[in-house]
Parts: structure tokens; C-alpha cells; sequence
């Protein structure tokens, strides 16, 4: 369980160096994207079009901020972690067309998302579901938000971010995943304990 | 305003930002006992995000949940005692703010505002008091989702019970946002064996069942939980529930429903109590 301090944008040799149960502090810029910016960072590149944003060495968080505009600066209020087996099926296709080398969220990530990290060299790390607060005051600054058309939750929204974290590395870049080891365990103990 | 209505405001604003003070000790226990790194990691996390809530006035988790209210007492003499209920939310929904989870279940169509039909829920339970309290429970969609109702074959018995409450939670992981409090229900009808789930919800942590027998079923069934090391967030480790409540009821000599609702660790309730005089005030 080592710790690392990270700043993006994320190099690959870095990314590839982290283990399962290491703790990485991530300071820079982190985009959110949900369902929906998921779906459109994917149509944008099978159209051959750039996305909005720098993609190369980036960070996305499964999240929906709750965000406010006062005196014309947005400001985020909370800012937890969303359920990512949600976007299960977007990932390996995200991976294929971006260089992005972390994903965070909660809840982990399935066994093809795995292979697409350890294919394209990227972690996934888990960030404490329902932390919403915790989250939101590790950002500093909201750099820039796109595709508010999507509603808040689903916005794609660019976080200056410091120490966000502590961040867990759950599915690392050799295609590890503590969901996989550990459910396994908690299984075959159910087992004994069932048998009493 | 009505009393009532400010009394379920204060209620549900209360419960959005500050977790009771069972909880939150219950978690600060979890800290000190767990003994897995990435554990303790995660439930120092949970602490911290609790103590910033609270100081900056904001909800402790953003799914706000839905909101349900437990009216105990036997005087229900409020004249339109549910509508300042509905008042209430919607209110708090904008003031706390609260994110606006209701929606209608076919059309999936949000009301904005944390009402809809028979939304707040609303529970009375008779008891022979002299005032009314009013508990309001804010209940997230992660943890309500790994629910489980068992018909359990009576032959099976107390390992039926057992099986249904760990099968639920190993099947629910880390998806419920653990240390967890697993609410159970045995017997009734199957509408009252989730009503008895929800009324052990209301009860503080660590408050064992009355009868002895069913206190040390508690006691049994958070050990087997704890065996199983899921852990903190699904990570690993000894703390996975930070408490089991059970309630019962006789039930046909057939049928044993066993009926198990899972509750994360942001175990948000508040209560407001209210005198015959008109007066009122949050219990802590």
C-alpha cells in the first residue's frame, strides 16, 4: 500500500507503475462524466471530431456535481462518487479512442473494462461513496464546464482539483482487480459460514 | 406555517446535514476496530465528510434520498396533518437544497421537488403517548436497491434467517456503501415484514430488541456479517455493519417471510417531538 501524489496531466510510465491497494493523491485538472458525456466523447471520435477538452493524460470521475452560479463563478457543493458498473459497457470504447489514464468512481469496474485498462495503460481507482463534501472541497476551481445542455449531473464539468483523493487503486494497468480477488474470498466464506 | 410543518422542516433539514449522534459514534468505533488499511482509509474519509457537512450546513451524502416519515403517538388530531408533511419537503428541498430524486415509476418523469403520490411516505404506529413524534428517515437509492424479501420454508428456520440476511449482503458487496445497518423484518404478512424492516430502521444503533431472544439474534447476526470481510466501501476488512436490528411479528403457521433492507452508512434520521400545547422540539 504505497501512496503517490500525482499531477495531471498523467504520464503512462507513472500510471503503469501503480498497484492494487495503493493510495494516489491526484492534484490538477479531472473532468466528470456520467451516462450521457460518455455517449458523446464516443460519438465526437467515431465522427473524427475533437472533443472540447485536452484528452491526453486525463482523469475522469464518475460523478454528478451539485453546482451553483454565484456572482457568475460556478461553485460545487458536492461532489460524490456515482456507481460506475453504469458505465460498464462505455469504457473499453472511451479507452480506445482517449488517451485518458484514470478512471475514479465507485463500486468498481467489470472484468472487459479491466482488459481495456491494461490494453490502453490506466487504473481505476475508487473514491469513499457518499464523501459528496469531502469531494467537493478538494476543488479549487471550476475551470470550465461543457455540454450543460446534458443537465448538471451530466455535464462534462473541468475540475482544478488539489489532493483529490485519497483515491485506492482497486483495477490497476496488468489487469488486477481487488472487486475480483475479494469477492471470490467473501464467497467461498460465506460458504463456511452457511454450514455453521 | 403550521407547527407541523416546521417540525418535519427542522426534522428533515436536520437529518440531511447532521447524522444522529449514535452514528456517528458508531462510526468513530468502526475507525478505531477496523484493522485493514484500506479500511480505515475509507472510514477516516466517512468521518472527515461528516464533520465538514456539519460545518458547512451542506448534506452529508448528495443522494438525498427519499423522504419517509414515522408518526408515533396515538393523537393525530392535526388538521391537514399530511399536507403540511408534503409542504415540508418541498421546502426543504429547496432550502437544504436537497437533489430532487422522486419520480414517477412508469413515465420516469421528475416532480423536482421530493414529492409525488404517497411520496413522502408516511408510517403511523399507534403508542399510548401524550405527544406525537414525528421521525423523518432520508433513505439513498444505493442502499435501498440490494433489498431482498425470503419466503423462508418454516422447516428451515432460524439457518433460513441467517442464510437470507448474509446471502442479501455478500450479494449487495460493496454497491450499498458499507459499514452498513441491516434492517430486518421476520414474520407478518409480507407488507408488514418490510414495515418491521423500516421500524428497526428508526431505532438507534446499538439499542438491542427488548426480548432477549431476538437481542441475541441481533448480536449473532451482525458477527456472522462482520465475518464475511467485505468491509468498509466493499474493500476488505472486519467492520461491514455497524449494527443488525430485527423486529417481528406472529405469521402463518406456513410462512416465514424474513424481509432485509440495507441501509448505508449515512443513516439519516431526525425526530421532532410535539406537545398537546402546541410546542415542539428536535430530540437529539
Amino acid at each position: 500500500m504505497a501512496e503517490y501524489r500525482l499531477v495531471t496531466p498523467l504520464r503512462e510510465e507513472d500510471v503503469r507503475r501503480l498497484n492494487v491497494e495503493d493510495v494516489v493523491y491526484v492534484s490538477g485538472i479531472i473532468y466528470t462524466a456520467r451516462d450521457m458525456a460518455h455517449k458523446r466523447l464516443i460519438e465526437i471520435a467515431e465522427k473524427r471530431q475533437k472533443p472540447p477538452v485536452e484528452m491526453e493524460g486525463s482523469v475522469i470521475y464518475h460523478a454528478g456535481p451539485v453546482a451553483r452560479k454565484l456572482d457568475g463563478e460556478w461553485e460545487i457543493l458536492s461532489a460524490g462518487p456515482t456507481t460506475s458498473s453504469r458505465m460498464n459497457k462505455a469504457t473499453p470504447l472511451l479507452l480506445k479512442y482517449y488517451p485518458v489514464r484514470m478512471i475514479v468512481g465507485k463500486g468498481g469496474m467489470s472484468r472487459e473494462v479491466a482488459e481495456a485498462l491494461k490494453e490502453r495503460g490506466a487504473v481505476y481507482c475508487h473514491y469513499t461513496g457518499g464523501a459528496a463534501v469531502l469531494a467537493a472541497k478538494c476543488v479549487k476551481r471550476v475551470a470550465k464546464v461543457e455540454w450543460l445542455d446534458l443537465g448538471i449531473p451530466e455535464a462534462l464539468w473541468v475540475l482544478e482539483v488539489e489532493d483529490f483523493g485519497p483515491l485506492i487503486v482497486t483495477m490497476d494497468s496488468r489487469g488486477n482487480s481487488l472487486y475480483e480477488r475479494l469477492e471470490l474470498e467473501v464467497r467461498s466464506r460465506l460458504e463456511g459460514l452457511l454450514r455453521g | 406555517m403550521s407547527i407541523v410543518e416546521e417540525a418535519a422542516f427542522q426534522s428533515i433539514k436536520k437529518a440531511s446535514i447532521v447524522l444522529p449522534a449514535d452514528v456517528k459514534s458508531s462510526l468513530q468505533r468502526a475507525y478505531e476496530e477496523e484493522t485493514s488499511e484500506l479500511g480505515k482509509t475509507q472510514l477516516k474519509a466517512i468521518l472527515d465528510n461528516v464533520v465538514v457537512a456539519e460545518q458547512m450546513g451542506r448534506p452529508v451524502c448528495q443522494d438525498t434520498g427519499i423522504v419517509s416519515f414515522f408518526v408515533r403517538g396515538r393523537s393525530l388530531d392535526y388538521k391537514g396533518f399530511e399536507e403540511a408533511l408534503r409542504r415540508a419537503t418541498i421546502r426543504a428541498t429547496k432550502e437544504v437544497p436537497m437533489r430532487p430524486n422522486a419520480v414517477h415509476p412508469l413515465s420516469r418523469r421528475n416532480s423536482g421537488d421530493n414529492t409525488g403520490v404517497h411520496i413522502p411516505s408516511i408510517t403511523y404506529i399507534y403508542e399510548d403517548v401524550d405527544f406525537v413524534d414525528l421521525t423523518v428517515t432520508l433513505k439513498g437509492a444505493g442502499s435501498e436497491n440490494m433489498s431482498a424479501l425470503y419466503m423462508v420454508s418454516p422447516g428451515e428456520g432460524m439457518n433460513g434467517i441467517k442464510r437470507a440476511v448474509l446471502e442479501t449482503v455478500v450479494r449487495a458487496g460493496g454497491q450499498p456503501c458499507p459499514p452498513i445497518v441491516v434492517n430486518v423484518g421476520i414474520g407478518g404478512t409480507v407488507d408488514l415484514t418490510f414495515k418491521l424492516a423500516k421500524v428497526a430502521m428508526t431505532r438507534p444503533l446499538g439499542a438491542r430488541h427488548p426480548e432477549e431472544e431476538v437481542a441475541e439474534l441481533e448480536r449473532e447476526l451482525l458477527a456472522l456479517v462482520n465475518s464475511t470481510g467485505i468491509g468498509p466501501m466493499g474493500l476488505g476488512g472486519k467492520i461491514t455493519a455497524l449494527d443488525v436490528k430485527v423486529e417481528y411479528a406472529h405469521c402463518h403457521t406456513a410462512s416465514l417471510p424474513v424481509g432485509v433492507n440495507i441501509q448505508c452508512w449515512a443513516d439519516r434520521r431526525a425526530t421532532a417531538r410535539i406537545y398537546p400545547d402546541g410546542s415542539w422540539e428536535l430530540l437529539s
